[in-house]
């Protein structure tokens, strides 16, 4: 079972408290952009075996959204962030880098 | 002015807790910046209770105010007072962005009676919340799943808890707490 913190209102929620939102940190490519910049922003997904950027509603309670950082086989939670940002905050960074040294996500490391 | 009816007219189920439905009460949900001080005033005026601490409730007597989210209070205070509070704050608050709204008809209200670990217990059999009295003690309010429908509840003290729903599920609360309290069913985890 997976237990996030929201970062709102600091609540240990239950993996079914939440709604799953997918891959955090998307740049939303829409009208104007090309067809392989849209079609990478639809479909193309990171799946990682390893540490992993998803988005997470907290719907049976403040119903914010937020960002967590976790490893997809370990199950460990690296830390949640608000979702007002557009790239994981440094003691995020800090705390994965502590335990998965040399992890890279996207553009992110 | 039409009677209110509670959802289940009283309901009362007696088990390793008491359950029971509590008489109509009014509620109110704000929603806007909880620090400005216009919702100080409008809270302090219509509750006459400061604004909660973060997941924390504030009471007195028949009057309560719940932190729900970052951005959203629910006022309890007396059925009849509802209507006359919503234009007071929805006035007190005209120059802020928020929203005041009577929800008392569309909300059950449970009170949940009985000895600490059998009311931990009771509610721990049907929600994911951590239920220890370390994790949630008297005075903060959960908003949580209970089974597969959305509830709120806190401890008002040690000896009980009440607890909010949506009205149109109260029917399949109350049933679920009832069984769940059932005697016999006592697990003794937090004894």
């Amino acid at each position: 079972m997976l237990i996030l913190t929201c970062p709102y209102c600091g609540v240990a929620c239950d993996e079914t408290e939440l709604s799953p939102g997918g891959e955090a940190h998307l740049k939303r490519f829409g009208p104007g952009s090309s067809d392989e910049e849209f079609e990478t922003y639809l479909f193309h997904r990171e799946n990682p075996k390893g540490v992993h950027f998803e988005r997470w509603r907290h719907a049976y309670g403040c119903g914010k959204w937020f960002h967590a950082a976790r490893h997809t086989m370990t199950l460990e939670v690296f830390g949640t962030y608000p979702a007002q940002v557009y790239e994981p905050p440094e003691d995020i960074k800090a705390a994965i880098t502590a335990k998965v040294p040399g992890w890279s996500w996207r553009d992110f490391s | 002015m039409s009677e209110p009816v509670n959802a289940l007219g009283g309901a009362r189920f007696d088990g390793i807790v008491q359950v029971t439905e509590v008489a109509p009460q009014g509620m109110i949900t704000v929603r806007g910046d909880l620090g400005a001080g216009a919702m100080e005033k409008a809270v302090m005026k219509a509750a006459g209770l400061p604004i909660p601490a973060k997941t924390s409730v504030v009471m007195k007597g028949d009057h309560a105010v719940l932190w729900m989210s970052p951005d959203e209070l629910m006022v309890v205070l007396p059925h009849g007072d509802a209507p006359a509070a919503v234009a007071a704050m929805t006035a007190a608050l005209k120059s802020e962005h928020a929203l005041v709204v009577d929800v008392s008809d569309a909300r059950a209200v449970f009170a949940l009676e009985g000895e600490g670990p059998a009311l931990r217990e009771t509610l721990a059999k049907l929600s994911p919340a951590d239920m220890r009295s370390a994790a949630l003690p008297v005075g903060v309010v959960r908003r949580t799943r209970l089974a597969q429908v959305p509830a709120a509840f806190w401890f008002a003290n040690d000896t009980e808890a009440r607890l909010i729903c949506f009205r149109s599920v109260a029917s399949y609360v109350f049933g679920i707490l009832s069984h769940a309290a059932t005697p016999g069913s006592e697990v003794g985890h937090f004894s």
